[in-house]
């Protein structure tokens, strides 16, 4: 009778029996990660497009106007407004009615017939850093263009000729991106505070203090309130796959067991973190603050939302001890690039790595503070 | 095993020496009693005094500091699992699970003692029968008034039939009747041969206790048969008398009585003042000097201490200790 797990049927069953006489939450955790998803994947596009853009034309003539239609033809820009003076142009943009001014000046097509470099300026607002890189790309893009048009004149092929592929998401659609990386925030999510609350609940309620006096051995208690929501874990996993492949159409490449192996160590990973809040936390609203903060970096530091390479140095190292860091990689590489566990065997070690040590510190904790309190 | 040493005369708690510090504060110091089996021993003192911490060691839950504690004639320093095994607790805020019914509370706590089905099913039974929980199985234990949660909580500690219950301010915020119900089924359990160890703030229930002990900031300054404390020199120095004084103005007869010489102390009971007076006071004397002062006695008897008595005079006189000792 001294099996180090006592207790874990009886306090599994009961965690059971609690889930299931509370519908709302289930339906909410399950449900409420699925309309991020919604608002993630049709609302964002990482793609810029139709930029606003207006044009103070001082030239007029006819290789002016070519010069216009062919940003209005990149896609990229997309013209507002024609504008007759520098100071329209000027308000436009600073009143953030166009992050982009095109000005052809008074000599353009005159400098062009004299076979001289005519100037043309581009004011681009650089307060979004994306969408002037874009509009910086794309002009330049085209002013070369149109220079190599002018020099080769007759269809003379040109010398060198880039011809980019883009492997794994072709049209770039931005859910393929977005919503591999998400569903590592989601898990997280979701876990993290339904583990955190089903302990800090019976603190707040005085039954875990009852549990001490009974012959349960902290690791039943323990495993007995994380399978459970293992288990809801796991059906929030398929949920989301589910949702992304037929709802937003994203293909997975790769095997879906061995994601769904690889994703066993992520949920303990979130699971221990829920715990380790409440170890910390007594009561439900400390429980959210507290799972918001270990939440935080995991958003901005894993790579979900801005690349990890280009990183600061120090917070390159600090996305290393993120989980969300490895199980993105793996979402990214098994959906998106079909990649297997020989690709990603390193990121699957690190996951069960970092799972096994909180799991270890968190069962730890969970002895020391909230047993012996 | 621990258990090879128990004699047929081996108490249900023998505490011995406790100690116990929190870092520079001592929370319960040197306390040592000792609860025979099958008595209703109640646990004594006020707020923050050290009885939740004497449970939680009795209980295998905060390691001693210092002395042993054996419970059950098992000791909770080697072998607290065992001592869990033993025994039953019942915290003041009736530990249930409020989103699970009535059944699911004591079928949870029945898988935790580890019971074999057939013995749950017999066990529930029973503890329905013997708590009247019968019309109340299937509900939420969130919807039962004070008192069936009360005995919800007092059932699910009592599956297991342990021989020893710890009862942490059982009646707490519940009405009188179910009160009373529960000090009646207590009486009936400890006739089993059941221990109780009891904490509360109630006077009467302290004096319906076979056996109390008072805990003040982690000394215990009585332990006794409420009968024996109240004979205890402390509470009845010699030379003194106690009285009840029935006047129909108290407040004001309080007020009177204690500037009149000759009365040690006095406060009001009820309808009538409960003194400490010189016992060279003639009885007459002191209510012609009440007459004098403008009060009109009813009655003057005699009386014995009350535990609550007898807990204020032994409270003064630790408090004098210590004040002698610190100066």
């Amino acid at each position: 009778m001294r099996d180090i797990f006592r207790g874990f049927g009886a306090v599994f069953y009961k965690e059971v029996l609690h889930v299931r006489r509370d519908p709302a939450t289930l339906f909410f955790s399950l449900v409420i990660p699925l309309l991020q998803m919604v608002v993630l994947g049709f609302g964002i596009d990482t793609n810029i497009r139709q930029i606003n853009t207006v044009v103070f034309n001082a030239d007029g003539r006819r290789e002016s106007r070519e010069l216009i239609d062919r940003l209005r033809n990149s896609d990229t820009f997309h013209v507002i407004r024609y504008v007759e003076n520098d100071r329209d142009l000027n308000n436009d943009i600073i009143a953030g009615r166009a992050r982009v001014g095109v000005k052809i000046p008074v000599d353009y097509s005159d400098r062009l017939l004299h076979q001289m470099s005519a100037q043309v300026l581009v004011l681009i607002d650089g307060s979004d850093s994306s969408v002037a890189g874009q509009a910086v790309n794309v002009t330049t893009a085209i002013g070369l263009d149109e220079s190599l048009r002018r020099v080769l004149q007759d269809r003379a092929p040109f010398a060198v000729e880039m011809r980019p592929k883009l492997l794994f998401n072709p049209d770039s659609r931005s859910p393929n991106f977005f919503l591999p990386g998400l569903t590592a925030v989601l898990l997280l999510n979701v876990t993290t505070f339904l583990t955190a609350f089903s302990i800090v609940r019976e603190k707040e309620r005085g039954t875990l203090e009852q549990l001490f006096v009974t012959p349960v051995r902290p690791m039943g208690l323990l495993f007995g309130k994380l399978l459970p929501y293992l288990g809801i874990g796991f059906a929030e996993l398929c949920l989301i796959l589910t949702f992304m492949r037929f709802v937003f159409q994203v293909p997975i490449h790769g095997n879906v067991f061995v994601l769904a192996f690889l994703s066993l160590p992520y949920l303990f990973v979130s699971l221990s973190i829920g715990i380790l809040v409440s170890s910390k936390a007594n009561s439900q609203s400390e429980a959210i603050q507290l799972a918001f903060l270990t939440f935080l970096p995991s958003v901005f530091f894993s790579g979900y939302i801005f690349p990890r390479e280009t990183m600061p140095t120090i917070f390159y190292l600090i996305s290393y001890l993120i989980p969300a860091s490895y199980y993105i990689n793996i979402t990214r590489g098994i959906i998106l690039r079909g990649a297997g566990l020989s690709h990603l065997w390193l990121d699957g070690l690190a996951l069960y790595a970092i799972g096994s040590i909180l799991l270890l510190i968190a069962a730890r904790r969970f002895q020391n503070k909230v047993i012996m309190a | 095993m621990a258990t090879s040493s128990e004699t047929p005369a081996e108490p249900a708690i023998l505490a011995e020496h406790l100690v116990r510090r929190f870092g520079d504060v001592v929370a319960v110091n040197d306390v040592s009693f000792r609860v025979e089996k099958g008595e209703i021993f109640g646990f004594l003192g006020p707020n923050g005094s050290g009885k939740t911490t004497v449970i939680k060691m009795l209980t295998g839950l905060l390691p001693l500091s210092g002395g042993s504690a054996r419970v059950e004639g098992i000791d909770v320093r080697t072998d607290p699992e065992s001592v869990r095994e033993r025994i039953g607790y019942m915290s003041q805020n009736f530990s249930l699970y409020y989103d699970l019914t009535v059944t699911e509370n004591l079928q949870f706590y029945g898988r935790i003692y580890s019971l074999e089905p057939a013995r749950l099913k017999r066990r529930i039974e029973e503890i329905v029968q013997i708590n009247g929980l019968g019309p109340y199985l299937n509900r939420l234990s969130a919807q039962l008034s004070g008192g069936w949660k009360q005995r919800l909580a007092l059932g699910c500690a009592m599956l297991h039939e342990p021989k020893l219950l710890f009862l942490d301010e059982p009646t707490a915020g519940i009405d009188p009747v179910a009160r009373r119900q529960l000090w009646d089924l207590l009486f009936e359990l400890s006739g089993q041969g059941i221990t109780f160890f009891v904490t509360t703030h109630y006077m009467d229930e302290a004096e319906r206790c076979s056996h109390v002990a008072y805990i003040y900031y982690g000394k215990l300054i009585a332990d006794g048969t409420p009968n024996s404390l109240r004979e205890l020199p402390d509470v009845q120095p010699t030379g003194t008398l106690r009285v009840e004084i029935t006047a129909p103005e108290v407040t004001r007869a309080l007020r009177v009585a204690r500037h009149l010489s000759g009365i040690r102390s006095a406060t009001i009971f009820g309808q009538s003042i409960h003194a400490l007076i010189d016992d060279r006071f003639n009885l007459d004397d002191l209510r012609q000097q009440l007459l004098k002062n403008g009060i009109a006695v009813t009655e003057i008897r005699p009386l014995a201490p009350s535990l609550e008595d007898v807990f204020v005079e032994l409270t003064y006189k630790h408090q004098a200790m210590q004040e002698a000792a610190r100066a």
